[in-house]
């Protein structure tokens, strides 16, 4: 993960870590706090704690987002301390979920805009100007216009991979394929390790071949406190947890300094929150039933 | 009235099991997190057993096994009927056209039903930063038809938005904790009160003079089978109802 992120992420990058609830590269986020990124623009539908967390960290000056909150919980605080602070000290572009997932899907498909209809007499537009009315060249109906989103790094975590890259992922898959393709560089974040064959063996389950992926890190519940299907639920009690640490930022700064720059790596992580509480986040287990593909020579 | 003392309910009780009886008869319905994910999951299990529940998280046909904390929970994946990228979700599913009922919550509504989850204050220096749209703003403009829960007050049942996000043209019905609306040419009309509350109590909790259906109703209170399946079943800890 060090050497991922020190070779791919950059000062000043524009960066998505995606996965709507699950699969959010906490892992990932908290290596780029460790190594002191700056002036980052963060991309997200959903920041959720992982971006809460960087941006209490000082990574980042912009955010680009569709729902900023604590899902189910209440508000990102330290995100509105940094947006409600005079002058603001963190700018914002704001976007509604479908806007968002559109413009990284212009940005897979080398389009430099999204059509779709949202945005109908809202203030939306005033707030952001990026958003844009156009007029469909077929009739006179008027549709609203978002920008590709093309970020500079895209991180990607993912149940697994083989060592080329390519990945696969089942349960909620958000738009983590949209993003990755938009992406100049892509990390994809493993639970597992793979052999070659195993994708080889179910090809309709991969969302990204090794292609477009340039480094694969394996990091064992590297999305916790969110989930990973099949391996681990997801972490509600800290998620509540977290309304009470980030309220003030000296709770909050203490929190990273003992869980983020207090451990190497996420290993060091997992060892310190004790398997214990981990165990207790396994589900019990629900196949799926194999189809056969069939052998045809 | 029976001679037994009816069962003491909150208000949150009475707001979900209304907007429960409203889903009656309706087939799709997109979800979404707290009050609205427990009103639709009680409507599956009383007046509309045949609903197909929708997340926006990428998942048609639901079956949660328990009450999900977040819209992305786990349990939304395990026996849904599929599960799909969010742009097929918002594409193909509800910009498609094929979602019946759009639940929407919001910090403030207006008589017209447009609703502001976005910012308290000016938009550039707010006073209080909301979560913004989501999926609020497309649900709105492309579910045939939107539910709005949520508490009134003087400062969410307002004269003027701070902020428009959701457009209020398809807003079928608005439950709150204290009746239940329904448009009559643009303008939300009050049509019942739960009961227990009293039109000037309404009156009071609101920042604009309301248009009264002239045969007010009142809102049947929740049977003990509805509390039950609320209070065993949905919301055991009581996170959202107590």
């Amino acid at each position: 993960m060090r050497d991922a992120i020190a070779q791919l992420v950059r000062d000043g990058d524009s960066v998505a870590i995606e996965g709507f609830t699950h699969l959010i590269g906490f892992a990932a986020g908290h290596e780029i706090i460790r190594q002191g990124r700056r002036d980052l623009t963060l991309c997200r539908l959903t920041p959720d704690l992982i971006y809460d967390q960087m941006i209490a960290a000082g990574v980042a000056r912009k955010l680009v987002f569709s729902w900023l909150g604590n899902p189910g919980v209440g508000s990102l605080h330290a995100i509105r301390r940094w947006a409600e602070a005079t002058p603001s000290k963190l700018e914002l572009e704001e976007y509604s979920h479908f806007g968002m997932v559109c413009r990284y899907t212009a940005g897979a498909m080398n389009l430099p805009f999204f059509p779709l209809r949202s945005y109908d007499d809202t203030d939306l537009p005033k707030a952001n100007p990026l958003i844009r009315p156009i007029r469909s060249p077929y009739s006179d109906e008027e549709l609203y216009a978002v920008p590709a989103l093309k970020p500079n790094v895209a991180i990607i975590h993912a149940q697994r991979a083989d060592a080329a890259g390519d990945t696969q992922v089942w349960g909620l898959l958000g738009c983590q394929k949209e993003a990755a393709f938009a992406a100049d560089r892509v990390i994809v974040v493993v639970e597992e390790l793979v052999d070659e064959s195993v994708i080889r063996a179910d090809p309709n389950r991969t969302i990204l071949p090794g292609l477009v992926v340039d480094a694969v890190v394996v990091e064992p519940f590297g999305a916790h406190p969110s989930y990973a299907q099949g391996y681990y639920d997801r972490d509600n009690a800290f998620y509540l947890e977290w309304d009470r640490i980030s309220r003030e930022e000296e709770s909050l700064q203490a929190w990273l300094k003992e869980w983020v720059h207090g451990v190497a790596s996420r290993h060091e992580y997992v060892v310190k929150m004790g398997e214990s509480r981990l165990l207790a986040l396994r589900p019990t287990p629900a196949p799926s039933g194999s189809v056969d593909y069939g052998e045809y020579r | 009235m029976s001679e037994s003392a009816p069962a003491a309910f909150s208000a949150s009780e009475m707001m979900i099991v209304a907007a429960a009886r409203e889903l009656a008869g309706q087939r799709v319905c997109f979800v979404g997190v707290g009050l609205p994910n427990i009103a639709v999951n009680l409507a599956k299990r009383t007046v509309a057993p045949e609903l197909e529940l929708v997340y926006e998280a990428g998942v048609f046909g639901a079956r949660p096994a328990r009450l999900p904390l977040s819209i992305g929970d786990p349990t939304i994946v395990t026996h849904a009927t599929a599960v799909t990228s969010m742009f097929e979700l918002f594409g193909y599913y509800l910009q498609g056209g094929l979602i019946d009922v759009g639940f929407l919550g919001a910090a403030q509504i207006d008589r017209h039903g447009n609703l502001n989850s976005t910012v308290i204050g000016p938009y550039e220096t707010p006073r209080t930063r909301l979560p913004g749209s989501g999926g609020a703003c497309e649900i709105a403009q492309n579910a045939r038809s939107i539910f709005v829960i949520m508490r009134q007050s003087p400062r969410s049942f307002v004269e003027r938005l701070d902020f428009r996000t959701s457009v209020g043209s398809r807003v079928r019905v608005v439950v709150t904790d204290l009746g239940v609306y329904h448009p009559v040419d643009g303008e939300l009309q009050l049509d019942a009160l739960h009961e227990g509350v009293t039109l000037d109590q309404v009156k009071a909790a609101m920042g604009w003079s309301p248009r009264v259906a002239t045969s007010l109703g009142r809102t049947p209170p929740p049977s003990d089978a509805e509390l039950r399946m609320i209070r065993e079943e949905l919301d055991p800890a009581g996170v959202y109802t107590r």
